[in-house]
């Protein structure tokens, strides 16, 4: 009746946002993959040049892989940090989990560049980091490894992804009902067996959808490099950012931008099929 | 005789007069068919229940008439005006949903007006009626509480009180007893049925519970499977129901598929006498309907009365009376309710008057 | 929760734990820390503590028109993701219409996808319309961007609403409008200011779209970029401080009002 007419009116200006702020910006620079730059001018010829240029040339295949070793570092480690975490929340930490919980968001939502900054401070030659380890003569001279360099991007992207691959994990673990638990013990299950057969298994989808997000967040990041990667650090975003500013060729980096996001669509369809698979409904 | 309710508050019985016709009335959804080509008359000021097993329609067609569903075919008429195109918005019809839906947000006060602000009563208006609703629900000392504050009982005087306030011709009740437990529901069964007398408003009632539905209505309409079975008083369907579903549905019954010839039944080791012409007939016969025989065979009818003899094989102490579940011969299980009379092993003999063997119709579900 | 007496402590896990959470927190501590050193950022220990660069920083203007800035920015883009998030959310939660789907992935897209994405997306487009870059391109990125929070945490609420309401509303004579007026809202109130606050904070810190949509004037979080490229001083650690201190603010009020209204509602 006339509710359907208030339905559909209401849903016109989201639509209509959506599709000029959203579907038309990704559609341009999907277009602008494939145009050209010519003599300082982006030109609007259709080629397939971008993409080729990017796969032939070794330098950003190389920024590529890097990029997604790094990564794959920072999802690995965070799911090492974050699991665990959440497992003793959930499981083992009795009347203190409301607060503890909470501590763990807090982090979240401060500021990336808080976060960034400190650990750009924590980790130069003058730093915090060198500064004790010296003071507590432990080393005799700064370690340079630990700045600028792809092992600092891991760092400070593992710390900032830990509490956001920690939200699904809980979420996930919580949702087990406790009955089945105690139905394991009470079939003789160890709790090490219980963890593996029943826990572990009922988890996998938020593990799988943390995960999933710190991987891609963190392939796409330009600004832990700039921070804290150095040279040796710079990630593909990196480049895609240089190519927009002084390198001055949109369409390429257009064509880097598009393929950064074929990747992580594919993977987000990719574990979207995970994480149904293993749900268990 | 007034035709509206509203007008006469002291109409203590119903009137007569239908004041809702469901005329042929289909609903599908998808490709279910929950109610099949249903016509049903609701008389004025009275108290109908509409009962049934979960799937059987009931609740579907209760919505259909509050207007949160449309038929897919069929129609439905309050006093000269066709319901089904108006909105629920518009309809001179309020419900008392199944968990009471009452607004967390408001207070019990503005929970009971709200009906009456946004219809724009006069706010001169709203507080007296507010209190008489609260008055007549018994809740009027906790018009200033918030609904999350009060018992599940207490909620469901005030989501009574919200839909009574604005007078409507036809109040529709979904199963608004059935999350109270078992004392307060009986206490709000009579309170709801002392109400309905008191208010002369109509009462459309949806249960699953039988015994709720024969303690409270006037009338019960017996619905399965998305049609109407049977519909009539309480006594009326209990002592005549006219099929074996009704029959076992409302009560307890004992079936007795029996042949017929030359004006004689016989099933099993039962025989008695019957007016029935169909060769295969099926009776009720109720556990009540059949007696314990004393030596002394005190039943004054007893040269009317079919005798036989069986094996108790179990009996069941229900504190007046007693269930007994016997065995005639080969296997035939009757189940007899007997008063209470001390436990009974072996054989005994029982007697039932043959008027009590109900011949009723067997459909296939 | 009878499972927490299930065995035996767990001393392992439990250190491992304290040990996460040591390195989820000890760098802004150690930040913090440092914000009251006088002898700048780094070097071991910390001596000399003093409030020095907290004076330097309230008076710095430049950092105090980049806040302005921000807070500008960010009101206007609770108020428009508010508003286009709901009505999304209404739209996702009750009508069909066609391309539902593409319109959900769509507008949960920028949530997931890196920022840079978006970012240059939406400069190209600044580009094509031939707009200038300013306040306002940063805040018309900031709302698309942020629709998604919206949406997602206003249909999560709508999810929750109990629709037996509603119909009871109607079946009270309430229009269609009054229903959701008098009813629907007020259910979503909850819902609405913690997605409200979420966006505040999101607005506040957004570096990654804002950084390609920027103009002459700085918000907070690129005016304090900037000055990481000139050099770092615990003034930046002092007014990083003080943002650490208001997020955690904000977020406790979030959480509290979140789980306020998931346990709140019934008795």
């Amino acid at each position: 009746m006339y509710s359907r007419a208030y339905k559909s009116l209401a849903s016109i200006p989201p639509l209509l946002w959506v599709g000029i702020f959203l579907l038309l910006p990704y559609a341009l620079m999907f277009a602008h993959s494939f145009w050209q730059v010519r003599d300082g001018f982006i030109v609007h010829d259709w080629t397939l040049g971008n993409y080729q240029a990017l796969f032939r040339n070794p330098i950003y295949l190389q920024v590529l892989f890097r990029t997604m070793r790094i990564a794959g570092a920072v999802t690995l480690c965070s799911l090492l940090l974050g699991y665990p975490l959440a497992y003793y929340l959930s499981f083992r930490s009795g009347a203190r989990k409301e607060f503890l919980y909470q501590l763990v968001i807090v982090p979240l939502w401060v500021s990336y560049l808080v976060r960034g900054y400190a650990w750009k401070t924590i980790l130069g030659s003058e730093g915090v980091l060198n500064g004790a380890l010296q003071y507590l003569h432990i080393t005799h001279a700064p370690l340079a490894f630990l700045l600028y360099s792809p092992f600092a991007v891991v760092l400070m992207l593992t710390h900032i992804y830990t509490p956001f691959v920690f939200l699904p994990i809980y979420a996930a673990l919580e949702n087990i009902p406790r009955p089945l638990i105690e139905a394991s013990q009470d079939l003789g299950a160890s709790p090490r067996k219980t963890f593996l057969k029943v826990i572990l298994p009922l988890s996998l989808p938020g593990l799988v959808a943390g995960a999933t997000f710190a991987f891609v967040l963190s392939l796409g990041d330009f600004l832990a490099p700039l921070l804290v990667g150095g040279p040796s650090g710079t990630m593909i975003s990196n480049v895609v950012q240089s190519l927009f500013g002084a390198a001055y060729d949109w369409p390429l980096g257009a064509a880097i931008s598009v393929s950064i996001l074929a990747i992580t669509i594919a993977l987000l369809v990719f574990t979207e099929r995970l994480e149904r698979r293993w749900s268990f409904k | 005789m007034t035709q509206s309710a509203r007008n006469s508050p002291h109409v203590a019985t119903p009137s007569g007069v239908p004041l809702v016709e469901v005329r042929a009335v289909t609903k599908n959804f998808g490709s279910r068919e929950v109610l099949k080509s249903l016509s049903l008359p609701i008389t004025s000021g009275e108290f109908l229940t509409l009962l049934g097993e979960s799937g059987s329609g009931k609740t579907t067609l209760l919505r259909l008439i509050a207007g949160f569903e449309q038929p897919t075919s069929g129609e439905i008429w309050m006093a000269q005006i066709r319901l089904d195109p108006l909105p629920a918005h518009q309809r001179p019809v309020n419900t008392v949903f199944q968990h009471y839906a009452l607004f967390p947000h408001l207070s019990v006060r503005e929970n009971v007006a709200y009906g009456l602000r946004v219809k724009n009563t006069p706010t001169s208006e709203i507080p007296a009626r507010v209190d008489e609703a609260l008055g007549m629900v018994k809740m009027s000392e906790y018009a200033g509480t918030r609904p999350s504050k009060l018992s599940g009982g207490q909620q469901q005087r005030i989501a009574l009180a919200r839909a009574l306030v604005n007078r409507p011709q036809l109040l529709l009740l979904d199963e608004p007893l059935s999350a109270l437990d078992a004392n307060l529901r009986k206490q709000m069964q009579s309170e709801l049925k002392v109400l309905q007398r008191e208010v002369g408003i109509t009462f459309l009632f949806v249960t699953h519970d039988q015994e709720e539905a024969m303690a409270l209505s006037d009338r019960v309409a017996l619905l399965r499977n998305g049609t109407l079975e049977q519909i009539g008083s309480p006594r009326e369907i209990y002592l005549h129901p006219a099929t074996a579903y009704t029959a076992q549905f409302i009560g307890q019954t004992n079936l007795l598929r029996a042949k017929v010839a030359n004006g004689v039944a016989t099933c099993g080791a039962l025989r008695w006498p019957t007016r029935s012409a169909n060769p295969a007939t099926t009776f009720s016969l109720r556990p009540e309907a059949i007696e314990l025989s004393t030596n002394n065979s005190g039943n004054s009818d007893s040269h009317d009365a079919v005798s036989f003899t069986a094996t108790i094989h179990q009996q069941i102490y229900g504190g007046s009376s007693e269930l007994l579940e016997v065995d005639c011969g080969a296997n035939q299980l009757l189940r007899i309710r007997v008063p209470a009379c001390g436990p009974l092993t072996g054989q005994q003999n029982f007697s039932f008057n043959p008027a009590d063997a109900i011949p009723v119709r067997e459909d296939p579900s | 929760m009878s499972a927490t007496r299930a065995t035996r402590r767990a001393p392992f896990l439990t250190l491992y734990a304290l040990a996460v959470f040591a390195f989820i927190y000890l760098p802004i501590v150690v930040l913090i820390l440092y914000s009251f050193n006088r002898d700048g950022v780094g070097g071991f220990p910390p001596r000399h503590l003093t409030f020095a660069w907290y004076r330097q920083l309230f008076a710095d203007s430049a950092i105090w028109t980049a806040v302005l800035n921000s807070l500008i920015v960010a009101v206007g883009s609770v108020v428009l993701s508010l508003t286009l998030g709901l009505l999304a959310a209404l739209a996702l939660d009750r009508a069909e219409f066609p391309g539902k789907t593409l319109f959900r992935r769509l507008v949960l897209l920028p949530l997931i996808l890196p920022g840079i994405i978006t970012g240059l997306s939406l400069l190209m487009f600044a580009v094509f319309a031939g707009a200038q870059l300013s306040l306002l391109t940063v805040f018309l990125g900031h709302g698309t961007a942020l629709i998604s929070v919206a949406t997602t945490e206003l249909f999560a609420g709508l999810q929750k609403l109990d629709r037996a309401q509603e119909e009871a509303s109607l079946d009270l004579g309430a229009t269609p409008l009054q229903t959701f007026w008098h009813i629907t809202l007020p259910n979503l109130k909850l819902s609405l200011v913690a997605a409200g606050l979420l966006i505040f904070t999101l607005s506040m810190d957004e570096i990654a779209v804002t950084f390609f949509l920027i103009g002459r004037d700085n918000t907070l979080p690129l005016e304090i970029w900037g000055r990481l490229r000139r050099g770092i001083t615990p003034e930046i650690n002092a007014i990083s401080t003080l943002i650490f201190l208001g997020s955690i603010a904000l977020i406790t009020i979030w959480y509290r009002l979140r789980t306020h209204a998931q346990r709140g509602r019934f008795s």
